[in-house]
């Protein structure tokens, strides 16, 4: 029973995580219908701003911890928000009206460029840091020894998540930016003749999706202190993944998704073998669309003649 | 004029936010962490040079093409002698002003009503298409006795064929029946592993293992093809891409059989009609060149190699224009136009769907039987999404369902990076950057003007 809850409070850091992730990919999709190819390389992105900016603020010996983690989020929020918003300008902006795929190559291409882009710039090394925050919770000993322990930054990237899916919710429930969302979401056309600015729409949704991958990415960062050029292939298919099984376009759905997929991962990982993992995770992702071909919260589609 | 400096400012000014932390400050390793090099110099001229960049774009829109064409001519011949901080900035500079200079003089014959444009018309050529394709094969055909074959030409000839042959393959799938198939390179390496295994545990020759890796990959399609039948447009392709990975994860780690990352080494190499083409052949076999009593080459391998490559690429051309004219053809064509439609026309959508789907993923197979034998050496490193992704953008540069655009992709894709081999480290940077101008330049590909499979004959019978 332990062990358990080892791998639950594992997987969830890992979930949430994919979460934050799964929302850009599916906000994107909500609104534009197209695959956001490149948005792992917007994550992998965060986490180098992140690894920088501390590794400058750390020779230049700035204050106290609490300070600096502040100063990172804030730069890689900023950075990598503005590569969001410069992504889908170049490459997505100018094929709005092109046939369905046009902006899928384009995300392709755009992310073997961010790719390259990053190992040019920063070596094909990984590149890792020394952990900033450590410690942790222990809440439970047991008598041969094993220790269930949460750490500090768990339950920061826990309560992080938590606040920033509130903030989002709140954001496309309730403000006016939320509701021309909506509105594009439904019919892009209709929401430009009732004064909807929809491409500013669009790039503020990029923003957000970008702003939350920044997030995550400054996160792992955090956890794990490793960063590389290609980590963000790797999560971006596993959180669009997720946005698929939560039902792509459902901002919840894709909360949940990025949660089923991390715990999937760890008790996988921790009770059957590891090598399997990814396996897994695919087969009940296929299990799941064959029994609900929209993803667990997401509307079944119209089918217009 | 004060807009166009306002733009082209607030360009260079997040052109400059952005390169900062990526450009500005490498990360090095260092014997205690991390540590730092300073690059602002770089990230400085890089924003001026856009800021720059995008005044002159925005002048010539203004209609000052005139005063331009000169200037951006001029800074671009200049900024070879300017010392720059590193090469990549000055090769950018100078090949941006050439290119502001030529959209210059372009607009400015615009202007005068002289010249149409550079506006590339395919549209003519789709006619005579017979002619060029048959001219092409001929080419083909004697292209490994051109003086030019070298070597390392009649490499990358295989390469690009082969290439050809697996986009016309998913074309199959993506081009006529829509179908988004991310997961095509799970097939490419089913073939591979097919031939490679059935060598090493069943000593099954190439020309025996090449149907049967065809017809492991197309059941294997028509499985899997069954159970996501029921999803549509990009669920499909999810769970296509989840085929992909899955087919890679267990080849890695299923290592009693496929020997997991070090992969299969040692695949046989094709024999034609029983003669080997190795110096030394094997006890029992007669070598080619003892047979035809000519001097031991490794040229002829390849030569054979290519044949090979070439005729299954010609078979697989033959095959999707033939199954475009098949009723087959025509209902594929008509679910991806309108699904709804179709399946009121009466047209059984799993049938035509499956089909699509085994029939791209035989073309894979046999095109993965190849790669195995002309490799020799086989790993999951080499099938990975990346290979899908290479293929799909073929497909769609070539204008989605468009053969022959497939072929001119195919040599833009393949071929253009091993032109600049020497440019190695940029090679997939240029790659992305021009999958991306590409697709703004023809959002509909190379080549978007399709024939229609059927056209009305005049009818002009006596009553």
């Amino acid at each position: 029973m332990d062990y358990f809850f080892q791998q639950l409070i594992n997987g969830l850091t890992l979930g949430a995580v994919y979460g934050l992730i799964a929302i850009g990919y599916t906000m994107v999709y909500g609104i534009i219908g197209m695959i956001n190819f490149a948005h792992g390389e917007i994550y992998m992105i965060g986490a180098f701003v992140t690894v920088i900016s501390f590794t400058v603020l750390g020779l230049v010996g700035a204050g106290p911890t609490a300070v600096v983690l502040m100063i990172v989020l804030v730069s890689a929020l900023a950075v990598t928000s503005l590569y969001g918003w410069t992504v889908e300008r170049v490459a997505y902006r100018p094929l709005r009206q092109a046939p369905r795929l046009a902006p899928l190559i384009s995300a392709i291409g755009m992310s073997a460029f961010l790719q390259n882009y990053v190992q040019l710039l920063q070596g094909a090394r990984v590149k890792t840091m020394a952990p900033v925050l450590q410690g942790g919770f222990e809440l439970s000993h047991r008598a041969d020894g094993f220790v269930v322990s949460i750490s500090y930054l768990q339950i920061v990237i826990i309560v992080l998540t938590v606040l920033l899916m509130v903030g989002v919710t709140f954001i496309i429930r309730a403000t006016p930016l939320g509701r021309a969302q909506r509105a594009c979401e439904q019919d892009k056309t209709m929401a430009a003749l009732v004064g909807v600015n929809v491409d500013r729409t669009i790039s503020m949704t990029f923003v957000i999706g970008a702003a939350l991958a920044a997030v995550a990415g400054f996160m792992v960062t955090l956890y794990y202190g490793v960063v590389d050029f290609y980590m963000g292939f790797l999560a971006g298919m596993k959180a669009f993944k997720a946005a698929v099984l939560g039902g792509i376009g459902s901002l919840p759905g894709a909360m949940i998704g990025g949660l089923m997929i991390g715990l999937i991962e760890s008790f996988w990982s921790g009770y059957v073998n590891a090598q399997y993992k990814d396996v897994a995770v695919f087969a009940i992702l296929m299990l799941v669309l064959i029994a609900r071909p929209n993803g667990l919260f997401g509307r079944p589609e119209i089918e217009k003649v | 004029m004060t807009a166009r400096f306002k733009d082209a400012f607030l360009a260079a000014f997040i052109a400059f936010v952005l390169a900062l932390p990526l450009a500005g400050v490498r990360t090095m390793d260092g014997i205690e962490g991390l540590t730092l090099e300073w690059h602002l110099a770089d990230v400085g001229i890089a924003a001026l040079l856009i800021f720059l960049g995008r005044l002159l774009l925005g002048l010539i829109d203004d209609g000052y093409g005139a005063y331009v064409a000169p200037l951006a001519f001029l800074s671009g011949i200049v900024s070879v002698l300017l010392p720059m901080p590193s090469h990549f900035l000055k090769v950018v500079a100078v090949l941006g002003g050439l290119v502001i200079a030529g959209r210059a003089v372009i607009a400015l014959f615009r202007h005068s009503g002289k010249f149409s444009g550079v506006s590339v018309k395919f549209n003519g050529f789709s006619k005579n298409l017979t002619a060029i394709s048959a001219i092409l094969l001929i080419f083909m055909l004697i292209l490994p006795f051109m003086p030019f074959a070298s070597r390392y030409a009649m490499d990358v000839a295989i390469m690009v064929l082969t290439y050809i042959m697996l986009a016309w393959g998913l074309n199959i799938t993506v081009g006529f029946a829509g179908l988004l198939d991310l997961g095509y390179v799970g097939f490419y390496a089913l073939g591979a592993y097919s031939y490679a295994l059935l060598a090493q545990f069943g000593d099954i020759g190439f020309w025996m293992a090449l149907p049967l890796a065809g017809l492991i990959t197309a059941v294997t399609g028509f499985f899997l093809g069954f159970p996501v039948l029921r999803l549509r447009g990009d669920y499909f392709a999810i769970v296509t891409l989840g085929f992909g990975e899955i087919v890679r994860l267990v080849l890695i780690n299923w290592t009693t059989l496929t020997n997991g990352p070090n992969g299969i080494s040692g695949v046989p190499r094709p024999t034609l009609f029983g003669l080997d083409f190795a110096r030394e052949p094997a006890a029992g076999q007669t070598a080619f060149n003892d047979f035809f009593g000519v001097a031991f080459d490794p040229m002829q391998r390849v030569i054979f190699f290519y044949y090979i490559i070439l005729a299954l690429a010609v078979f697989t051309g033959l095959l999707s224009s033939r199954l475009r004219r098949l009723p087959l053809g025509r209902a594929w064509e008509a679910f991806r136009e309108n699904e709804i439609a179709c399946a009121a026309l009466g047209i059984n959508r799993t049938r035509i769907k499956l089909a699509a789907y085994s029939l791209g993923a035989m073309i894979a197979g046999l095109a993965g039987a190849f790669f195995a034998t002309r490799q020799g050496f086989i790993s999951p490193e080499s099938f990975t999404f990346t290979e899908t992704a290479t293929i799909l953008a073929i497909v769609i540069l070539g204008g989605v369902g468009h053969p022959f655009g497939i072929v001119l992709a195919a040599v833009f894709i393949i071929g253009m990076p091993e032109l600049f081999r020497e440019l190695e480290q940029y090679r997939m940077l240029a790659f992305g950057a021009g999958m991306v101008l590409i697709m703004i330049w023809r959002p509909g590909g190379l080549m978007t003007v399709r024939e229609p499979t059927v056209r009305l004959q005049s009818v002009t019978t006596k009553i």
